[in-house]
């Protein structure tokens, strides 16, 4: 588990883009470096982000190893109705995260 | 002999390196061109924003938009000539999402041209490239 910090208006409009702002907190080891005695520093990044609104997907980033660590996204949705704003994020591991947000359409 | 010293230089540097960088611009031409095929590729409606000058490579602030209405994006392609990895990132749109705007933090190894492509759901393709110059170089910290 990793923090996450999703940041959305508190109320949108309806059909109006709105931006959603998202921070993780992840080390997105590049495979590049090597620790003090020589050795290569495995990589260990986030390399799959999918953003949906109930269900339907708004937006799939491929991560590679340039992306700056602690990665931060920031991109535009519109929604109709209130709903629910999902990241899923893959790591090498293949470990899965998502994080939510209620979104409310006035 | 004399060596010139410029060649020292780089030498050094290039032990100190982990890993030699391994992409080159004709990598990158080969990405863009697979990607591209035959489809018309020319410049405009798409802006890259990134400082023209970076004080550190490890976390450069990014700002990539088309000028167009929601839904006439089908995807954003960044590509950096010099860094280890030329690919760094590829965002694909879904019939969703606002306006084609995103930002983001990238790295860049050394001074080169980051080149962005935005594939229109027309099937036509866009650009905008900016050659930057870094000061400090991502991969060498440490």
């Amino acid at each position: 588990m990793v923090r996450v910090l999703l940041n959305i208006p508190k109320q949108v409009r309806k059909n109006e883009p709105f931006e959603v702002k998202m921070l993780i907190s992840h080390p997105m080891e590049s495979g590049q470096r090597r620790d003090a005695v020589g050795l290569a520093i495995p990589r260990d990044i986030i390399n799959l982000l999918v953003c949906t609104y109930d269900g339907e997907e708004i937006l799939r980033a491929d991560l590679f190893p340039a992306i700056a660590a602690n990665p931060f996204m920031a991109f535009s949705v519109i929604a109709e109705i209130s709903g629910k704003l999902a990241i899923t994020f893959t790591d090498d591991h293949g470990v899965t995260q998502t994080e939510t947000a209620a979104v409310e359409v006035v | 002999m004399m060596v010139p010293r410029r060649l020292v230089v780089a030498g050094t540097a290039g032990l100190l390196l982990p890993r030699a960088a391994g992409a080159t611009p004709v990598q990158m031409a080969l990405l863009i061109r697979q990607m591209v095929g035959d489809a018309s590729l020319t410049e405009g409606l798409v802006k890259l924003d990134l400082p023209v000058l970076v004080e550190n490579g490890n976390s450069v602030a990014m700002t990539l938009s088309v000028d167009a209405p929601p839904g006439a994006v089908h995807s954003l392609h960044v590509f950096a000539e010099a860094n280890p990895l030329p690919e760094v990132l590829h965002l694909t749109f879904g019939p969703r999402a606002g306006v084609p705007r995103i930002q983001t933090r990238i790295r860049l190894a050394t001074s080169q041209t980051v080149t962005a492509i935005a594939r229109m759901r027309d099937g036509t393709f866009r650009q905008d490239s900016i050659e930057l110059l870094v000061t400090l170089a991502a991969c060498i910290e440490n």
